[in-house]
């Protein structure tokens, strides 16, 4: 049995691995960001994209080489040998990987952590979705609240308060990096700190219907002051527990497409 | 004519269908007209008048079909009509309509079935991409759309992936483990047949009033409990479907279980046998969930119950702890039969043992266990008690380490090999390794909650699981199909048009999935008609390559129909593999053995000298058979 070139194939697949890995991280794969949440989660995926890389190395250059050496030559009808295994390989197989996964979990677990930590000065906001439109609710700024539109103050941790009036919704702002269904029947909720003043786009990711393609709002993040100036201006009171009957969501829905255009127009192109 | 109608077969069967239509339908009219109700009740959930039929005309089928007719006569203390095996074997085409008891025609029956369903399920996969070359709405509207791929999703894994894996295994596993067919023979075939009754009340669900069923394949409530007639065939069909797979899954058990060959250890059982041992353990325990999910949406439709309506009180987020506790389970009901092929090919084409056997079958072993335990994966977003995230986090991410065990151990297989690629199987199977890995990978990353936030219910799934399903699944089964060809049909497919199909599959998946990962970390949602124009080039692109997928399929087809019409006579052992179903002819004779094999080795000794995995019947048995001791050579390093 010949031996395998254990040095070279290491430096082969080590080669590659780092290639392919800087290759990949030339990319914001999760596009913008724009939420203190953003940061520890695109080093995590960072981190992801190298050890993935260099798995993935491995096995292809495993592949590659074994297809090289070992492909038959034509005529030979010989077997291979006759290995069954090798137990120190298995175990190495078998426990190194346990380390990565555990470890790339204990570190999700780390993150996880300190993207939902709570900060004392939060502010609450209410989120209310039905089909096919979202409803905001400011209640710490004297209960007004705001159509097809959303306004944060930046730098400041929010509290959302994610409600559901007919099926499942789901709230997702991709510079955000959150995400968190409006479930029917209890309250989620989502813990936000935007940091980078700008508009951006409310983007329902559950499945709700006809109108599901279409159900976004415009998220607007301002300096506090502005913020404030905002809020004060609205006009609406929120009515008390869950908010709209049907015909109000209705004509919300109706008011809605007449702004934005409806279904066939930019409704869905960033704002 | 009447002599036909008494008979079971198609005649009694159209009889029966009528006969089981007409009483659900009467049965609804009575009982309303006693209880003074309006005759017809047509809310878009109700339509009693509709849905009590699409059960009760099955059943109609079956029965005069004959699938029960056995069983009946025995219940009804009545001489049974011994079984003399005149219905086993297909000599015509037309022997593949009965109801039959053989293995191996069931399993044909399987494999045609599916591949006819698979052919729907990418028309109209073929649709949605078209939808979505451009951004906009061009050829459907929107609940279309929701109902285009809600149909594809279900076509493909209730009556392509999941069943075509017990039609191959149906074949050839009896086969593997010396066994002349399976346990129960009339319980296999009623599961065959459960299968298009299943694929009909799918399809059929386009003529509802409304629309098919749109609320996803995953047909979460309360969307599903509220939606348009279409979701009540949904409903029904799953639960064929899922008796078909139940019944199978037990069959397999009992037959694995009790009819190997003597001398078939469990250590010496070829690993196909290994994994739909697994796979029927995953579904004996999660399949009932999904059927349960799916009746008390039904009842919430139709009887008014509220299992899932907050407003009664009623608990949206535990349909989704019921859903997924079976289909995470499901989604290896639709890998592990693929490892399986995949051992076997591998081993068979590199001519030699699988590396780490025993590791092997302990890894399925493995898997089935943590599947159980792993579901609220699909949650992370889902609003559910947080506390549950850390702990499915950390099961779902050590499924990696059993599923990387089984992808080293194939490349273990193939050092020191003598790797031959004449055969597209083996194509099919190195190309899945690469693809799987990937799958596997993204896996990982989805299961790690933070990331899974970010990526949750936007096209990122949507590559995963095609890399998993289409690169995972399908090209194993691709693999199976031209790998027991020969077995199945006793000629040999054109190489050349394998390796057509094969190259054009695989560039086909990597274009058309590979680019879904990337617009789903930006910020495109998955299930939706119309998206961001910034999309729109990777989307054409996606397209473009879906319909270049779509039509190499037409190459894998013109190949088996030809072939198997035309094709040179293959030989009993054409991969000169060392597993029983290749020791006898092909395609077997109608009872599989004269006389039972008796099995003396493991099932891939292939480089030790005169090893033999099974001495055949009728052979003149030698001595002393060399069994090699499962030789652990040091490292090779
Ligand atoms: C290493 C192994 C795997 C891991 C760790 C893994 C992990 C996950 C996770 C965490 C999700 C949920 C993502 C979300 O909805 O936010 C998911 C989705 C999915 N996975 Fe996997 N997976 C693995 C292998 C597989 C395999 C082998 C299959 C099937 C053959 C599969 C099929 C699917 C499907 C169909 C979905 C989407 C379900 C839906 O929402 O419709 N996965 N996977
Ligand atoms: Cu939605
Ligand atoms: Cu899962």
């Amino acid at each position: 049995m010949t031996r395998l070139p254990i040095l070279k194939l290491t430096l082969a697949s080590l080669a590659f691995g780092a290639v392919q890995s800087v290759v990949l991280l030339q990319f914001d794969w999760f596009g913008g960001a724009a939420a203190s949440a953003a940061g520890p989660i695109d080093l995590l995926l960072d981190v992801t994209i190298v050890v993935s890389s260099f798995i993935f190395a491995i096995c292809c250059v495993a592949l590659g080489y074994a297809l090289i050496k070992w492909r038959v030559k034509p005529g030979d009808e010989s077997d291979g040998l006759p290995i069954h295994g090798n137990t120190r390989l298995e175990v190495i197989w078998t426990v190194i990987p346990v380390i990565i996964v555990v470890a790339l979990a204990g570190y999700s677990w780390a993150v996880l952590d300190d993207i939902e930590s709570k900060d004392a000065d939060r502010i609450t906001v209410n989120v209310y979705s039905q089909q096919f439109a979202w409803t905001f609710g400011y209640p710490e700024s004297g209960n007004k609240w705001s159509e097809g539109e959303l306004h944060v103050p930046v730098d400041r941790q929010i509290d959302f308060k994610l409600h559901a009036q007919d099926v499942i919704h789901s709230f997702w702002v991709p510079e955000w990096r959150i995400k968190k269904d409006n479930v029917p029947g209890i309250t989620t909720d989502a813990l936000v700190t935007p940091d980078k003043v700008g508009t951006y786009q409310l983007i329902c990711t559950e499945l709700c219907g006809a109108g599901h393609a279409t159900m976004r709002a415009k998220v607007v993040v301002e300096p506090q002051a502005d913020y404030d100036k905002w809020v004060a201006g609205l006009e609406q009171e929120v009515p008390g527990g869950l908010l709209l009957t049907a015909d109000q969501a209705l004509e919300i829905e109706q008011q809605l497409q007449e702004k934005e255009g409806g279904i066939e127009g930019s409704g869905v192109d960033e704002t | 004519m009447a002599m036909a109608i008494r008979q079971p077969g198609w005649y009694r069967g159209a009889i029966g269908f009528v006969l089981g239509a007409a009483f659900g339908f009467g049965l609804v009219i009575a009982l309303r007209a006693i209880s003074g109700l309006d005759l017809f009740q047509t809310e878009q959930t109700g339509y009693p008048h509709v849905i009590v039929p699409l059960i009760t005309a099955p059943f109609g089928f079956l029965f005069g079909f004959g699938a029960f007719d056995y069983w009946f006569r025995w219940a009804a203390g009545k001489p049974t009509i011994p079984d003399d095996h005149s219905g086993h074997g297909a000599f015509r085409w037309q022997d593949y309509f009965k109801f039959n008891t053989d293995h191996k025609v069931i399993g044909i029956q399987y494999v045609v079935t599916t591949m006819f369903f698979f052919l729907i399920g990418g028309l109209l996969a073929l649709l949605i991409r078209a939808e979505l070359a451009q951004p906009g709405e061009q050829i459907v509207a929107a609940n279309t759309y929701n109902g285009l791929f809600s149909t594809h999703a279900v076509v493909m894994i209730f009556l392509f992936i999941i069943p075509i894996f017990a039609g191959l295994a149906n074949y050839v596993l009896p086969l593997m483990i010396g066994a002349p067919d399976m346990a129960f023979p009339r319980l296999n075939a009623l599961s065959f047949w459960l299968l298009p009754i299943a694929g009909i009340i799918f399809l059929a669900s386009f003529l509802a009033p409304g629309g098919s069923f749109d609320a996803g394949w995953t047909g979460y409530a309360p969307l599903s409990t509220g939606a348009p007639l279409g979701q009540s065939f949904f409903n029904i069909g799953v639960q064929f479907a899922g008796a078909s797979s139940i019944a199978t899954a037990l069959n397999f058990l009992v037959t694995i279980i009790t009819m190997r060959a003597p001398g078939m250890n469990p250590w010496r059982m070829p690993l196909l046998v290994w994994a739909n041992l697994s796979t029927s353990l995953l579904v004996v325990g999660a399949t009932p969930f999904v059927a349960g999910a799916q009746f008390m949406v039904f009842f919430d439709r139709a009887l008014g119950m509220n299992f899932f309506q907050f407003l009664e009180g009623g608990d949206v987020i535990s349909y989704q702890h019921i859903f997924w506790f079976y289909s995470h389970p499901a989604v290896y009901i639709m890998m592990l039969p693929g490892f399986g092929i995949i051992s076997e090919i591998i081993s068979t084409h590199a001519r030699k043992p699988v590396f780490g056997y025993r590791l092997m079958a302990l890894a399925l072993i493995g898997i089935v266990v943590l599947s159980y335990s792993v579901w609220a994966h699909h949650m992370f977003v889902a609003g559910m008690f947080s506390w549950l995230r850390v702990p499915m986090m950390i099961t779902t991410m050590l499924i990696a380490v059993p599923t990387g065990i089984k992808i080293f151990s194939w490349l273990g297989t193939l050092f020191y090999g003598k790797i031959h690629l004449y055969s597209t199987a083996m194509l099919f199977s190195l190309a899945f390794l690469v693809t799987f890995v990937v799958g596997g990978i993204s896996g990982v990353m989805l299961g790690m909650v933070p990331l899974d936030i970010h990526v949750s219910d936007t096209y990122f799934i949507v590559a995963h699981l095609h890399f998993v399903l289409f690169g995972g699944s399908v090209f194993t089964i691709f693999a199976g199909i031209y790998h027991w060809f020969p077995k199945m049909t006793g000629r040999m497919y054109d190489e050349r048009l394998g390796r057509i199909h094969f190259w054009g599959t695989l560039v086909g998946t990597w274009f058309t999935f590979l680019p879904m990962h990337w617009i789903g970390m930006d910020g495109m949602p998955r299930r939706v008609a119309d998206y961001a124009s910034v999309y729109g080039d990777w989307n054409l692109l996606i397209s473009v390559s879906a319909f270049i997928l779509g039509a190499v399929q037409l190459v894998f087809l013109y190949n088996m129909i030809v072939s198997w019409r035309f094709g040179p006579k293959a030989g009993d052992n054409p991969w000169r593999a060392h597993s029983i179903e290749w020791q006898v002819s092909s395609p077997p004779p109608v009872f599989n053995f004269d006389e039972i094999p008796r099995v003396v080795g493991g099932p891939y000794e292939y480089g030790t000298p005169g090893a033999r995995h099974a001495i055949m019947g009728g052979e003149i048995v030698p001595e002393e058979v060399p069994e090699p001791e499962p030789t652990t050579v040091t490292s090779p390093s």
